[in-house]
């Protein structure tokens, strides 16, 4: 089975508001893919939607061919675009929880990344800046082998430097069968990282294409699409 | 340190163009190992497909070869570099040639001002 994560027809609603109007998308495994929209598109409610955060109003979702519950979250590592991590916490006491967490959880991943980033396990996330602790959140999410990772806005608050390194950490700790979605409006600094780019509007699928056919097709940068396609 | 990829063109055909100018230049020696996909994709930060993508074409063209055993070699063929690289050479002064007769400069113009920049250069 190459399909990852499927919707039909889904539709999310907060009182009067649809967030999701009738959207139908097809992720395949071993692709990273690039959730991209504007600010109230529907990113968000979709990823917390293949997480279980929420239930759909219609249609349905599915990961791996299942409903969100236990065997799908077993599968998914999500970077949700706020912490969730007590503050109180040391690094190494947040490993150790995960690890308790997670059977896939690999906790000399999580060491090894947090060295490269001169990033002290003694340390309590309330001393860390803001930048710092999304990248210990990274590393957490990054350190599951999971068959899906959603990470929802996972490079906002760190500087361009730790950007790139971010991205690299992506780019090396996804295996080949997995796939990896990222929800992002910064699309210039990830473009040249992703296969594929899924656009959203209004809560709907305007656009699914690879990278080198938008930039084939339109002689422009996904981001130069971005800006046409979603132009205020 | 990531290579410089331009946006308005197909990340694949601009590492392509880079592997050439490593492979031309020297900095891949023929008939030496390249760093596998993931440590290519790695170095240039871009996807792991798009840089299989590149090596694939490269392949198809004879630059790169793939070994059952020993992964992708540069070729060992210094011909078929040479004429890769005449190739190349061919399209950037083709392009100049262009750019010279647009603002107007006859051939013979265009040849004294390059030996006469080479001379330049020597000094």
């Amino acid at each position: 089975m190459n399909t990852i994560l499927e919707c039909n027809n889904l539709y999310k609603s907060f009182g009067n508001t649809n967030a999701l109007n009738g959207l139908n998308l097809k992720l395949n495994r071993g692709r990273i893919v690039g959730l991209l929209g504007p600010n109230g598109s529907g990113k968000t409610t979709l990823i917390k939607l293949a997480n279980g955060l929420l239930t759909p109003t219609k249609g349905e979702i599915l990961i791996d061919g299942k409903k969100p519950g236990i065997e799908t979250k077993k599968i998914i590592s999500y970077l949700p675009e706020k912490t969730y991590l007590n503050e109180w916490m040391k690094v190494h006491q947040i490993i150790e929880f995960f690890s308790d967490f997670y059977e896939n959880f690999k906790p000399e991943k999580a060491y090894d990344m947090l060295k490269k980033l001169n990033i002290n396990a003694k340390d309590r996330l309330k001393s860390m800046s803001k930048g710092t602790k999304e990248k210990v959140q990274l590393i957490l999410v990054m350190s599951r082998e999971a068959d899906l990772y959603l990470l929802d806005e996972p490079i906002g608050g760190v500087d361009p430097a730790a950007r790139d390194y971010i991205l690299t950490t992506i780019l090396n700790n996804y295996s080949e069968n997995a796939t990896v979605v990222i929800s992002t409006h910064l699309i210039s600094d990830i473009e040249k990282i992703l296969d594929d780019v899924v656009f959203i509007k209004e809560g709907d699928v305007v656009l699914t294409s690879t990278v080198d056919d938008i930039r084939d097709k339109h002689g422009k940068s996904v981001d130069g699409l971005f800006r046409e396609v979603f132009k205020c | 340190m990531a290579w410089d990829l331009k946006p308005d063109r197909p990340i694949y055909t601009q590492l392509i163009e880079k592997i050439q100018l490593k492979i031309f230049s020297g900095e891949y020696p023929l008939g030496s190992n390249l760093p596998s996909v993931r440590d290519l994709a790695s170095e240039a930060s871009v996807n792991p497909n798009t840089m299989q993508r590149a090596l694939a074409k490269l392949e198809e063209d004879g630059l790169v070869v793939t070994h059952r055993t020993k992964g992708r070699t540069i070729t060992e063929d210094a011909d078929m570099v040479k004429q890769a690289k005449n190739k190349l050479a061919q399209i950037h002064i083709f392009e100049f040639l262009e750019k010279m007769q647009l603002m107007g400069f006859s051939k013979d113009e265009v040849l004294v001002l390059i030996s006469e920049m080479l001379k330049e250069m020597k000094k």
